[in-house]
């Protein structure tokens, strides 16, 4: 998917993250900050970055703030950011496809 | 991905407590809790604006969370928003147990929802006829076709009462004793016993008020529900004291099926059991108490 316009999804309450995803054009340029750097930094980016190909995003700004969300939580504010920044966010989502 | 059993039409739901979908901090763990159903919602508890995110979240919660032996239902959108459709997909890609329909006002409503059900198993490869159906009745018109709500669909497991939204509608407001819903509730419950599924009560919502609580929770057992929703964990633990069955009825429904087991063995159908004349009419009665007494963790080393 192409980065299409700025999108935003989650929050900065504990247990969530908020992901920020912007149009880019040098790759995938990851900022991440977390509550839990020391411990899971590696992870968090890690799985980030999965979710971002799992869509097929090759070029974005990508803003990430964790306050200690699980992978599960982190996947779904990556793609509902994806999908938001390409208006595709409401209806027909790949479910088990290229969400899962 | 974690398998979950099929989900049994018939099962202990003495308690279904509601958990705003689109919030990590609850879903994630909201198996502690301990009661035997929740209810991830998609509808009022989550913002406008924050609908689409809230089925990623969801899809990822069913998929990644164990719930273990809790029940995992949606409550989706009613079907005069353009929500609806995507909430069953993701609800039957994720696998959940069931789904409450919001909103519920006729056999249509149900079988409008059983459709797309259908047409969502058929998409992601689920079972057909896995995913159970619930409605809400929210509203007068719902409670007046409560009848052919419950027995529009072979999924229908249950019916409850949406208290906020009737008492709108009626003009009125929760009052202590129950009035302003005794009709509505009375209605609700013979609807589902003629139907053959059982029905929930509505949410209290007024957490300081326990006494208040109490008193409905003692009247929703009076009436026959089979169980409530709940808005805190913190309300589990009394409606499971309270809908637990006495150690009286336990043993008397022990008595009940092992004498059944021996003379319907020996062709006989109706006997005495301490001097109270027994039938095939007793039969489901004492296997609820059972089920129930072993739910509650009161009946371990029974005969049965």
């Amino acid at each position: 998917m192409e980065i299409l316009k700025p999108a935003v999804a989650g929050t900065l309450e504990s247990s969530d993250a908020q992901v920020t995803v912007e149009p880019g054009s040098q790759g995938i340029e990851l900022a991440l900050t977390s509550s839990v750097m020391n411990q899971y930094g590696r992870q968090i980016k890690a799985t980030v970055l999965e979710t971002l190909k799992r869509l097929d995003v090759s070029n974005a700004k990508v803003t990430v703030i964790d306050k200690g969300a699980l992978d599960c939580t982190l996947k779904a504010r990556v793609e509902c950011a994806v999908f938001r920044s390409c208006g595709a966010s409401g209806g027909n989502i790949p479910w088990g496809g290229a969400v899962r | 991905m974690i398998p979950r059993p099929r989900p049994e039409r018939f099962r202990l739901r003495r308690t279904m407590m509601f958990m705003n979908a689109q919030k990590p901090g609850l879903i994630k763990d909201a198996y502690i809790y301990g009661c035997d159903s929740i209810m991830l919602d998609l509808e009022d508890a989550v913002a406008e604006n924050q609908k689409d995110a809230a089925r990623f979240s969801l899809y990822h919660a069913l998929k990644t969370i164990d719930y273990g032996d809790t029940e995992v239902i949606v409550r989706i959108n009613g079907l005069d928003t353009p929500h609806w459709q995507e909430d069953i997909r993701v609800c039957v890609a994720g696998g959940a147990d069931g789904i409450r329909i919001a909103k519920c006002e006729s056999a249509q409503d149900v079988l409008t929802v059983e459709q797309a059900v259908e047409t969502a198993e058929e998409e992601f490869a689920v079972e057909k006829g896995r995913t159970l159906l619930m409605a809400a009745l929210e509203s007068p018109k719902g409670i007046l076709n409560a009848y052919e709500i419950c027995s529009a669909s072979e999924r229908m497991f249950g019916v409850a009462i949406s208290g906020g939204d009737f008492r709108k509608c009626m003009q009125t407001t929760p009052q202590r004793g129950g009035v302003d819903m005794l009709a509505a509730r009375g209605q609700m419950l013979l609807a589902a016993r003629a139907a053959g599924i059982q029905c929930f009560d509505t949410v209290f919502t007024d957490l300081d008020d326990e006494e208040g609580f109490q008193a409905e929770v003692l009247q929703n057992k009076a009436m026959g529900f089979d169980g409530k929703s709940l808005i805190n964990p913190r309300q589990i633990r009394f409606v499971h004291q309270v809908f637990a069955p006495t150690e009286k009825e336990i043993i008397q429904a022990e008595k009940i099926l092992l004498a059944y087991r021996e003379q319907s063995a020996a062709g006989v159908g109706v006997f005495t059991v301490d001097g109270k004349m027994i039938d095939i009419a007793f039969i489901p009665g004492a296997k609820r108490t059972i089920q129930l007494a072993k739910a509650c963790g009161m009946y371990e080393e029974g005969a049965l």
